[in-house]
């Protein structure tokens, strides 16, 4: 199959292209080449030995052969090495169903080991930090934990210790694997020899569906997987975007699924009153859009930056006819935890995946100023902000609407409480610090009668008489994308899985 | 030969002169034996020059591939834009071999010569002299040679008042058999694990702290004078056998010969000769069973090879096996072949370090099944898998330990697998072999 590739590709590179994945265990295109798994083995024409794919860039006319029988002996031979100290203890690894040497086993291995007389090699599980296990059992020293903790988070705890069939993955004796990235070890691990303490035995790798998201822990925008299982998020691992976070997510964002799944949420539209009463859609949304018409005097909003451009854009648009203050506040760190070997990478201080989305929306981050606004505004539409820090004395507007996943004491003051989605719920686009705008798709369901903040807007504006009802983010997005000049020339379906940047004129429908 | 022995009348001493000579040793010594005259007349010549006379000798490596030096040195950049670098591999990790030793201990002024001829070559300022943490002996020489080498001006920033700035550091390795590997090697002096790097870049490229690196054996460097003194011709003429390998070669010999030691012959001289002449052959009563010319990772002769074997480069690889570096291990008829392969699988399967799959895992299983034939519980089919195994490990790994275990197993094997059945079938009284 003819392949055409800039010159320096590797042939294991050259070969994806022409979707051919040549099995291999050290080599990651996120960390140097260290060529010493020899799984990627190929015949390549006029060279005496099989060449290491890896490693081996490719030449003009060159012509490789993946499948040769010498080849696959080859790599069936590696397979039964690895094997002979591996234990076959998939069943209760937490790796089955996503382990490279399960897959590869599988696809060309032997039925049978010749190994047969001998205990395997036997070293105890080793706690290496705060959330990573080490089997050593398991391991089949492709390196890839050293090579990431020396060249990507320049924090070399990890190396090889002892020698031939000895060797095992070393930690210094005097240090843990704590590093603020270290996590992505148990990523690049191609077996189940590291193991998230936090995941583990949680899910089998079969029993996940995945789903493209953007991290929602800070404004880097790591694209990320979600893992659910049974409508539950059960992890977040880091998907693959050389323009934004290579391979990786840090620590933090790791956890972000926690709160993703909490049960206290607001399940259903309550009018205030005396208490609040839970009332269908309908019933909400009228009074919603009655309070938007009795407008008098100034208008605030009060969003949160952890809120998608979409439900940003139309919030803005139903208080569109009055004097409004558009504000947001987000929590900063004092400093960031940057993964040292890759450039612009890091757990950055703001805490939200959405600022540059919330001020290339005209939103400004002037929370204090708002809620003194707020105090006498005719008024005032909570976008998921939890309103944490606000003394009830200041918000004595009699006018509130408040849109958010939980329910806050503060909010019972509210007219109308809209019940929406959260991160994992809905699809929609964030932008991140480096103005990337980046969709994330819906994981799991929403509770009860939660809905899209970007549905429930547009219904409202619908009630206005300023629009129809939306039917997908795609319709908000290019709503936005057609009057809100930051995002001109982009489409929903033209950021596709990677985003654009904003202004880059994406051409519509195209990938990015 | 020299020490201990007189040398044998067969023997051609050019390297192994003043072995057993003590006043060689120290710099006034060395001097009077017209030592630092190549030196002098090297730095008077253009680095080219002095390669293409390095060329024209024929010298080869005596590390153990054969590649020619001078060819090897003009594989580093011409124009000196960056640190260029000579390592001395003087890590003689090789079982069997023990020549670069005598060149140190006796000789070591000839090696520091040798070593900044070849730096003025290559136009390298730095030279690493790579001594294995055992040779304690020879780094007290060499720690002392280097000394009064600078204390005498023929080192330093003015070397032989050339000009030219020439430094020589002897670092200490710790042991480690793949050290001598010479991208482990390079490794192992930037303070890392040793462990061989993948190639390309080549060391002529990116070596020793990613600059331009060249790595000779001891006893290639050690010739170099010899070359610069008595002209490439006179090298060149020094071959009995092939004319691709020239000049002459220290063999270490060990084993069951009566006189075990370092010899010194010239390329082409038959293997036989330097056993039954030479080394004065086995003991009496006892006959020849097999050799191991070139040091543990060579494939093992028997008999009839070894008698008609021609020790050069050529010769040893008509034979099926290597002139390597020249540690020529000889075993008579009392020697256990399946013990000598399992003793010599055993200490690749110690060494190996640990990178590729195919030898971390494979020389320990080899082991395993020759220890499980030595205690009476082999099968057959227990000989097709060592072969099947052995054919795992050639060829596919980072450098060649793999190679150089599976190489005895496959050779002791084919030439004496009478014994190994023997012990399959419980004709033999089985060694439990847990060295």
């Amino acid at each position: 199959m003819p392949v055409s590739v800039p010159k320096g590709t590797t042939i294991l590179e050259a070969a994806k292209q022409a979707g051919v994945l040549i099995p291999h265990y050290c080599y990651h295109p996120g960390l140097p080449i260290a060529g010493v798994c020899r799984m990627c083995l190929v015949e390549v024409e006029k060279q005496p030995k099989l060449q290491i794919s890896c490693a081996t860039t490719v030449a003009e006319g060159q012509v490789v052969n993946v499948f040769s029988d010498q080849a696959k002996k080859a790599r069936q031979g590696v397979l039964e090495f690895l094997l002979i100290n591996h234990p076959l203890d998939c069943p209760i690894c937490d790796q089955a169903g996503e382990c490279e040497l399960q897959d590869y086993v599988f696809q060309e291995g032997q039925a049978r080991t010749r190994y047969a007389d001998y205990a395997k090699r036997f070293n105890p599980v080793e706690d290496f930090g705060p959330d990573i296990l080490y089997v050593p059992n398991r391991c089949i020293l492709c390196t890839r934990c050293v090579r990431f903790m020396e060249h990507a988070a320049h924090d070399d705890v990890l190396n090889v210790s002892e020698r031939g069939d000895r060797a095992v993955i070393g930690i210094h004796p005097d240090k843990k694997l704590d590093h603020t990235w270290a996590g992505n070890v148990v990523d690049l691990c191609p077996v189940g020899s590291l193991l998230s303490k936090d995941f583990l035995h949680r899910a089998r790798a079969w029993e996940l569906d995945k789903t493209a998201s953007v991290c929602p822990g800070c404004s880097q925008g790591c694209n990320v997987n979600l893992d659910t299982r049974n409508n539950v998020v059960v992890r977040l691992r880091p998907r693959a975007n050389l323009e934004v976070n290579r391979y990786f997510m840090c620590d933090y964002g790791r956890g972000q699924y926690r709160w993703m799944n909490h049960g206290d949420r607001i399940e259903a539209p309550l009018l205030g009153g005396k208490d609040l009463t839970a009332v269908d859609w309908d019933h909400a949304l009228d009074r919603a859009v009655q309070l938007v018409k009795g407008i008098s005097g100034p208008a605030v909003t009060l969003v949160s930056p952890g809120a998608s451009n979409e439900a940003l854009y139309l919030a803005r648009q139903v208080l569109g006819n009055a004097r409004l203050q558009a504000a947001f506040r987000v929590h900063r760190e004092a400093g960031e935890w940057s993964l040292a070997g890759v450039p612009d990478l890091a757990l950055r201080a703001e805490r939200a995946p959405n600022v540059a989305g919330a001020l290339a929306l005209g939103y400004r981050e002037e929370f204090e100023a708002a809620i003194q606004t707020a105090a006498d505004a005719g008024l005032l539409l909570v976008l998921d902000d939890a309103l944490d820090g606000v003394a009830p004395e200041a918000l004595q507007t009699p006018n509130i609407i408040y849109l958010g996943t939980r329910l806050p004491e503060i909010a019972r003051r509210a007219r109308v409480v809209l019940p929406i989605a959260n991160v994992a719920e809905e699809d929609g686009t964030f932008v991140n610090r480096d103005r990337r705008v980046q969709r994330y798709f819906q994981a799991k369901a929403a509770p009860g009668m939660a809905r899209p903040a970007w549905w429930v807007l547009g219904e409202i504006l619908r009630g206005l008489g300023r629009g129809d009802t939306l039917s997908s983010a795609e319709e908000a997005f290019d709503l936005l994308a057609q009057s809100e000049p930051a995002f001109g020339g982009l489409s929903y379906a033209g950021l596709g899985v990677r985003g654009a940047v904003l202004g880059s004129r994406q051409p519509a429908g195209q990938p990015a | 030969m020299g020490f201990p022995h007189k040398p044998h009348p067969k023997e051609t001493v050019v390297l192994s002169q003043y072995f057993g000579d003590a006043d060689a040793r120290s710099y006034a010594g060395w001097v009077q034996r017209g030592g630092y005259e190549a030196l002098k007349k090297s730095l008077a010549m253009t680095p080219v020059a002095v390669q293409d006379i390095v060329k024209a000798s024929g010298l080869r490596g005596r590390g153990g591939a054969g590649f020619p030096t001078g060819l090897k040195w003009s594989f580093m950049p011409k124009e000196r834009t960056r640190t260029h670098y000579l390592c001395c591999n003087a890590d003689e990790s090789e079982p069997g071999t023990f020549k670069d030793r005598e060149i140190m201990r006796w000789t070591p002024h000839a090696l520091i010569e040798g070593c900044a001829i070849a730096q003025h070559a290559i136009q390298a300022e730095i030279c690493y002299i790579y001594i294995r943490g055992e040779f304690t002996e020879p780094l007290r020489i060499m720690e002392k040679a280097i000394a009064e080498a600078y204390q005498n001006g023929v080192l330093g920033a003015n070397a032989m008042g050339s000009g030219k700035r020439i430094d020589q550091f002897i670092h200490r390795g710790a042991g480690a058999y793949i050290c001598g590997e010479e991208t482990a090697l390079m490794n192992s002096i930037e303070g890392k694990r040793g462990n061989p790097r993948i190639r390309p870049p080549f060391p002529a490229a990116a070596g020793v702290f990613g600059l331009p690196t060249t790595i000779n054996n001891v006893e290639t460097l050690a010739a170099v004078p010899h070359i610069i003194n008595r002209g490439a011709d006179w090298y060149k003429s020094l071959y009995l056998s092939n004319p691709k390998s020239t000049g002459t070669k220290l063999i270490s010999v060990s084993g069951h010969v009566q006189r075990p030691g370092n010899y010194e012959i010239t390329m082409g001289f038959p293997l036989k000769d330097l056993i039954y002449d030479l080394c004065g052959g086995v003991k009496p009563g006892r006959t020849l069973k097999a050799c191991i010319p070139g040091g543990s990772s060579v494939p093992i002769l028997n008999k009839e090879e070894s008698e008609s074997c021609i020790l050069d480069y050529e010769g040893t690889v008509a034979k099926g096996t290597m002139l390597g570096s020249g540690g020529a291990i000889v075993f008579d008829d009392t020697t256990d072949m399946v013990y000598q392969v399992m003793r010599l699988a055993k200490f690749y399967a110690h060494e190996s370090c640990a990178q590729c799959t195919q030898c971390r895992e494979g020389t320990a299983w080899t082991v395993r099944i020759l220890q499980r034939i030595l205690a009476g519980e082999g099968t057959i089919q227990d000989l097709d898998l060592l072969l099947d195994l052995a054919d795992q490990m050639t060829g596919k790994t980072i450098c060649v330990l793999s190679d150089s275990c599976a190489a005895p197993v496959v050779t002791g094997i084919k030439k004496f697998r009478g014994e190994f059945e023997a012990y399959i079938k419980g004709a033999r009284k089985p060694v439990m072999a847990t060295v």
